[in-house]
């Protein structure tokens, strides 16, 4: 029988600093055994463990996608000891990881859909995966217009800037990209993820809204996209909180009667409307 | 099957299940501190007190455990994992409140998605001997929490004290192994008529004074109520009724040792901590005793029952014995329903 709590032996095949704060690492993570490699089938949305023996462990979204083989991407915030560790990491050293948990985002419902992807801060790793997946030429025409709204507090703090550069220049995929503060070079946009929305006004026709960024994000764009005539069953969300097992058995990232790590971590809003305010 | 062992022969029994098992029961270590434990000699089990202290969880959910040990050799991890039970073990001497709990745990940690590795190895290897409870005490409330003084469910073999003999029914596969166990006899008739009286009586004792039923329902609505500004106040977070509890079944995972070598263990842990749920960014979802003591009552009474169709509470009275503030959880029920007195009183909760 498999035992969900022993790590799956990988290696950091690369690993490169994302933001000039130098607080955000994004760590590409290849498999140490071919079955290993096999056996892992995830979607976007879905989480894992990385684990770092006499460490510990922690839970981070997946930031690849189910269509770029052999390897897994994770970037990662320093903030506590795990993560710590996870920054020292080098080239080469073997880590842990443990899943594919969670649920992951709703793709069988995008199917002939447009898809609205709203993301701030460094809560943009799963929706890059849910983008990289949606617009590989193997999926792009099961969903229709894909429109996505990214923000963060200042240019230098963006994720995958090279990429941004890359889906700028796609026509199947329109970008918004936006920052609270410009510099000098900045030459997009400047405002706030909630005002942009409102600017950019998509039509909530046919449309499924997926959002991902700090609570503060999440709370004033939720009024937004009621504004726009979102239903409620067509907004989803990922959420976070403070996980152990991962797998529903240690208790504490209840919301209600649900459990974050296996119930979720993505919701709709209409799911989350059912739930206590405050838990 | 109906038989009965004469107590003369009682601790040669307990040697004959020796010889083939790993035997726990309840032992007393000191005044006031009992535990289920591996036995040594048969003299060292002791029947006396209605419960142990320590619920038989920890037998199948121990209260520190090691999942797996890690070494580094060469350039390679090598993780090997703990789970295995090298002996069939029996548990004796659980009550029928403990035992109910190990099914309530059994639905948590096993499951078609994930099976708690650790969790089913220890339960597949046990066999459960029941004890029933003829003196139940005044803090014991399972008639009210769906179970009995006297139930089965669960057990493979269940004991009932006669006073010069026990009572022993053998109820499944694993407990008619024993059926030729040398030291059972035929029951009299006579037996069986004692044993519904002891019944009666322990039933008339325990009551069904609580009202544990549709407490799901009454709490959907009472998420927010103020009930919870109160309830909490006296509560000073020692959590001692969590770990307790036959069915709490919270864990936190750390790792010991450093890089090279060392093991994850896993070690219970409580809801009424404020660090249970604090995050990395300072953040916590539950900051004072009116959410942590809800999250504990609502999980008991609400969130459970929504998943498991049960309640998480088997009514054995330990939270309220041990509780150092008197905290009473059967008050806390009460206050839930519509036949609460109108205001606290004093020692109300």
């Amino acid at each position: 029988m498999k035992n969900p709590y022993l790590p799956i032996p990988m290696v950091v095949k690369k690993a490169s600093i994302e933001t000039t704060d130098r607080m955000l690492r994004t760590l590409e993570l290849s498999f140490l055994n071919e079955e290993d490699a096999k056996a892992f089938r995830f979607i976007p949305g879905q989480f894992c463990e990385l684990s770092i023996l006499g460490k510990g462990e922690a839970p981070f979204g997946i930031a690849s996608s189910p269509t770029e083989n052999g390897s897994l991407k994770f970037t990662i915030n320093k903030a506590g000891r795990v993560t710590t560790a996870l920054h020292h990491l080098e080239e080469g050293a073997e880590i842990g990881i443990r899943g594919p948990l969670g649920n992951g985002y709703p793709i069988d419902l995008f199917k002939g859909k447009n898809i609205l992807v709203i993301g701030g801060g460094f809560a943009f790793t799963t929706l890059r995966s849910l983008i990289v997946y949606l617009s590989h030429p193997e999926n792009r025409s099961r969903v229709k217009d894909i429109t996505v709204i990214y923000g963060a507090r200042m240019p230098g703090l963006l994720l995958y800037k090279e990429e941004l550069t890359q889906w700028e220049k796609r026509s199947d995929l329109k970008l918004v990209v936006t920052v609270d503060w410009g510099d000098k070079d900045w030459k997009g946009k400047v405002g706030l993820v909630p005002n942009v929305l409102e600017e950019v006004a998509p039509s909530s026709e046919n449309t499924y809204a997926v959002i991902c960024g700090p609570p503060i994000m999440i709370k004033f764009t939720f009024p937004k996209l009621m504004a726009l005539r979102f239903p409620n069953e067509r907004i989803y969300t990922s959420l976070e909180k403070r996980m152990k097992c991962g797998i529903g058995k240690c208790g504490r990232c209840n919301i209600g009667y649900l459990y974050v790590c296996k119930d979720g971590p993505v919701f709709s809003y209409a799911q989350l409307e059912k739930l206590p305010k405050d838990y | 099957m109906k038989l009965k062992l004469d107590k003369k022969d009682f601790e040669n029994f307990l040697q004959s299940l020796m010889n083939e098992y790993d035997l726990y029961a309840p032992v007393q270590l000191a005044e006031g501190v009992s535990l289920f434990k591996k036995i040594d000699q048969p003299g060292e089990v002791n029947l006396t007190q209605l419960h142990t202290q320590k619920p038989a969880k920890d037998l199948f959910f121990p209260q520190s455990e090691t999942m797996f040990r890690y070494e580094k050799v060469g350039n390679q991890n090598q993780m090997t994992s703990m789970e295995e039970v090298k002996r069939e073990r029996i548990l004796f001497g659980a009550r029928p409140c403990d035992i109910e709990a190990i099914s309530i745990l059994e639905k948590v940690f096993v499951s078609e998605e994930y099976t708690d590795v650790y969790f089913l190895e220890k339960r597949k290897k046990t066999t459960i001997i029941g004890l029933g409870c003829n003196h139940p005490l005044s803090t014991c409330f399972c008639s009210s929490a769906g179970g009995d003084p006297f139930l089965r469910a669960g057990s493979d073999l269940f004991f009932i004290d006669l006073g010069e003999v026990y009572f022993v029914e053998l109820l499944t596969e694993k407990g008619m192994v024993f059926h030729k166990n040398k030291f059972f006899k035929e029951a009299d008739p006579k037996d069986l008529t004692l044993v519904k009286e002891l019944e009666d009586k322990a039933f008339e004792k325990v009551g069904f004074s609580i009202p544990v039923d549709g407490i799901e329902k009454r709490l959907d609505l009472m998420g927010e109520s103020s009930f919870w500004d109160r309830i909490h106040e006296k509560c000073i977070g020692c959590r001692i009724c969590t770990y307790l509890c036959p069915t709490c079944h919270c864990f936190d995972i750390v790792d010991e040792g450093e890089h090279q070598r060392g093991q994850r263990v896993r070690n219970w842990d409580s809801c009424l901590s404020p660090l249970y749920s604090l995050e990395t960014s300072g953040h916590n979802p539950r900051p004072t005793g009116r959410e942590r003591t809800r999250q504990r009552l609502m999980h008991k009474f609400n969130y459970f029952p929504k998943k498991f169709n049960q309640v998480a509470c088997v009514g054995c009275g330990r939270c309220i014995l041990y509780c150092p503030v008197h905290f009473d959880i059967r008050q806390a029920i009460i206050w839930t329903s519509p036949k609460r007195p109108k205001r606290f009183g004093r020692g109300a909760i």
